[in-house]
C-alpha cells in the first residue's frame, strides 16, 4: 500500500490513486483528484461523483455505468461528456472509493 | 449431516461436485454428506469449442453434452431455474417455489450476455448483419452467414469489459484473417477490432505482443471505443462520445452480467450480479458457508475454464476446512493459463496471476517446455485442441493436470523490463 499527499493530506491509495480508506476523502481532495485528471468540477460532475460515493457506502461496492445512466440523474451520454473514456472509474476515483472490480 | 449444494452445473460447478464428490466419498456413501447440484437445463456447453464454430472447425454439436452425465454417482441433480438464495434462513429458493436448505452453498453460476443492453443490437439486422458467437446458437448462425458471406467490412467489438475469456474477440480475428486468406478473399475483407481497452489486451507486456500480431495481420484496432448503440439497417456502430464505425458484417462481444438472481438475493452480489469474494479464500462477503467459484465470483482475474479449475482446487481444500471449524487458507493467487489462437494452425500460451502478468517462456517446465508462453507456435495449438479431450475428460471429472499447479509458477518465465 502506497500513501499519497493530496489536498494536504496523507491518504492510502493503490498503485492507479484510488483511495482505499473512503473515510479520508473530502471534497477538497475530490477537487484535487478531478484536477489532476484535466476535469474542473461543475454541479453535474459532483452530482454523479457524489451518487457514485453514497452508493458504495451503502453497498459495499460501485455502482456500474448503466446504473449510474438510469439512478445518478445524469444519462449516459452526459456522463462520457463529464467524464471522457471512463465515468464509473473517474467518478470512483474523484469520488474517493476503491477502484471498481469490472473496471479490471 | 452436511448438505453441500452447488448453483450451476457448467465448467466450475461440475468440478467442484465431482471433487468434493471425491473429498468425501465415505460421507456420501454413510449418508452424512450430500452434494446437490442445480441448473436451469440439461445441455452442457465446450464454451472455448465456440470459438471455432463459425470457421466450421466444429460443428455445434461437437460442444455440448448433457449436464448430468458429467456428475459423479451419489451426486443429485436438480433441474429448476434458481429464484434467490435466502442467506439468514441458509436456503436457496427455486423456480418451481420449493426451497433447498444448505449448510455449504457454491455459487457457480457464471456469466451471460445481455445484448439488450445495447441500444439497437437486437433490433433490425440481428442475426442478419449482426451476430455473437458466445451461445451455441449465435455461434451456429454465425457459422452459416460467414460461409456464404461476399466479403465487405467485419467489425469485431467488445461492448464493455469485463467480458469472459476476454482473449476469445482477439483469437476470432486472427481466425477470421486465415479463414479469408483460406477462401482466397482476404483482399475482399476489411477487418476492425473495436475495443473500449486502450490497447489489444488489459495487460501491458501482452498487449504489445497481441497488438502487433494484429498489425501483422492487417486487422485495424480501434481504442477506447464505448459502444452506445447499433444501427443494423445503416450498418453503423457508435460510441457514446459519437464517434461511428461503419460495417457490413458486425460481431459483437455483448454486456456480460452475472446470474439475475445474485442481484435478487440480499448482500450476495455487486451490480453486475457477481458474487462479491474474497480474492484468496474464495468465501463470499456475504455469509461464512456461501463461496463462489468460477465466472460467478468478481475476483479480479480473467473469466477463464482454467480459473475456475485452479480456484476448484483451493476451494475444495477449504470447504473440507470450513465444515471441520478450521481456518481457511488464502491459497488462490489468481492464476489464469489460456491459450490464445492465432490461426494458420499457430497458438500462443499466456500464464499469470493478480500481480504478475503474463510473461515470455516455457511452459510448463523451464527451458524444455514443450509449449511456449507469449509466442506463436504448432506445439501450443496442439495444446489448444487437446484442450477439449482434457475438459470432458481430466478437467470436469475432477483431476489435476500433471506438472501444472494451482498456484502460478515462475519457472521458464523470463521476466520483462518496461518503460512504466
Ligand atoms: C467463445 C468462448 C471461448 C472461450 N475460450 C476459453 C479458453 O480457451 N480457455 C478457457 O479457460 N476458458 C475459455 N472460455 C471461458 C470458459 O468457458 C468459462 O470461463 C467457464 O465455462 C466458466 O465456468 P462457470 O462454471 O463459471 O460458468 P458456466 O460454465 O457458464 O456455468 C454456469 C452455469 O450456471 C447456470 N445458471 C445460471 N443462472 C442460473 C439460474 N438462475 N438457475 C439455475 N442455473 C443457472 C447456467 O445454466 C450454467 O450452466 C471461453 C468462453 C467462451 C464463451
Amino acid at each position: 500500500m502506497t500513501t499519497s499527499t493530496i489536498a494536504g493530506i496523507e491518504l492510502e491509495v493503490d498503485a492507479e490513486g484510488f483511495l482505499q480508506k473512503p473515510e479520508q476523502w473530502t471534497d477538497a481532495v475530490g477537487e484535487a483528484i478531478a484536477a489532476e485528471l484535466g476535469i474542473e468540477m461543475t454541479d453535474r460532475h459532483w452530482q454523479v461523483a457524489r451518487f457514485m460515493r453514497q452508493r458504495f457506502l451503502d453497498n459495499g461496492t460501485a455502482p456500474t455505468i448503466r446504473t449510474l445512466g438510469k439512478e445518478s440523474g445524469v444519462d449516459v451520454k452526459e456522463l462520457y461528456k463529464l467524464f471522457p473514456k471512463g465515468p464509473a472509474k473517474l467518478a470512483a476515483k474523484i469520488g474517493g472509493i476503491p477502484k471498481p472490480r469490472g473496471c479490471i | 449431516m452436511s448438505r453441500i449444494v452447488i448453483l450451476g452445473a457448467g465448467t466450475a460447478g461440475t468440478i467442484m461436485a465431482n471433487r468434493l464428490r471425491r473429498r468425501f466419498a465415505d460421507g456420501v456413501k454413510d449418508g452424512t454428506t450430500s452434494i446437490t447440484v442445480v441448473d436451469q437445463d440439461d445441455v452442457h456447453v465446450y464454451q472455448p469449442g465456440l470459438l471455432f464454430v463459425p470457421f466450421g472447425i466444429y460443428d455445434a454439436d461437437d460442444v455440448v453434452r448433457p449436464r448430468g452425465k458429467q456428475l459423479h454417482d451419489g451426486i443429485g441433480y436438480v433441474q429448476a431455474a434458481v429464484e434467490r438464495v435466502l442467506p439468514a434462513e441458509r436456503e436457496v429458493e427455486l423456480g418451481n417455489g420449493t426451497r433447498l436448505s444448505y449448510d455449504v452453498l457454491i455459487v457457480a453460476s457464471g456469466t451471460r450476455i445481455a445484448p439488450e443492453e445495447t441500444d439497437g443490437l437486437t433490433g433490425p439486422g440481428w442475426g442478419e448483419t449482426m451476430f455473437e458467437f458466445y451461445t451455441v446458437e449465435g455461434a451456429r448462425a454465425l457459422g452459416e452467414k460467414l460461409a456464404t458471406w461476399p466479403g465487405g467490412r467485419l467489425v469485431i467489438n467488445i461492448v464493455e469489459m469485463p467480458i469472459k475469456c476476454p482473449v476469445a474477440p482477439l483469437e476470432f480475428a486472427f481466425l477470421a484473417d486465415w479463414f479469408f486468406a483460406q477462401k482466397g478473399m482476404r483482399d475482399r475483407v476489411q477487418i476492425s477490432y473495436v475495443t473500449p481497452l486502450d490497447g489489444a489486451f488489459t495487460k501491458p507486456v501482452c498487449t504489445q505482443v497481441l497488438g502487433h500480431l494484429l498489425e501483422d495481420k492487417r486487422v485495424e484496432l480501434v481504442t477506447e471505443f464505448n459502444a452506445g448503440r447499433v444501427d443494423g439497417e445503416a450498418g453503423i456502430l457508435a460510441s457514446w462520445d459519437e464517434r461511428e464505425v461503419p460495417f457490413d458484417l458486425l460481431v459483437s462481444v455483448p454486456l456480460h452480467q452475472g446470474a439475475e438472481f445474485v442481484k435478487r438475493s440480499e448482500g450476495l452480489g455487486d451490480d453486475y450480479g457477481f458474487v462479491r469474494t474474497d480474492l484468496h479464500t474464495l468465501q463470499s462477503r456475504c455469509a461464512p458457508e456461501i463461496f463462489a467459484i468460477g465466472d460467478a465470483a468478481d475476483v479480479p482475474t480473467s473469466k477463464a475454464g482454467s480459473v475456475a479449475h485452479f480456484e476448484a482446487e483451493v476451494l475444495e481444500d477449504n470447504i473440507a476446512r470450513f465444515l471441520a471449524g478450521e481456518p481457511l487458507v488464502p491459497a488462490y493467487d489468481g492464476h489464469t493459463n489460456c491459450f490464445v489462437e492465432t490461426g494458420y494452425d499457430k497458438a500462443l500460451l499466456l500464464d499469470f496471476n493478480y500481480d504478475t502478468e503474463p510473461l515470455p517462456g516455457k511452459f510448463p517446465f523451464a527451458t524444455i517446455g514443450p509449449m511456449k508462453l507469449l509466442e506463436a507456435t504448432y506445439a501450443n495449438h496442439l495444446g489448444k485442441l487437446a484442450f477439449k479431450w482434457l475438459y470432458w475428460n481430466v478437467l470436469m471429472p475432477g483431476h489435476d493436470i500433471p506438472a501444472v499447479g494451482a498456484q502460478m509458477s515462475m519457472a521458464g518465465k523470463q521476466p520483462v523490463l518496461q518503460d512504466s
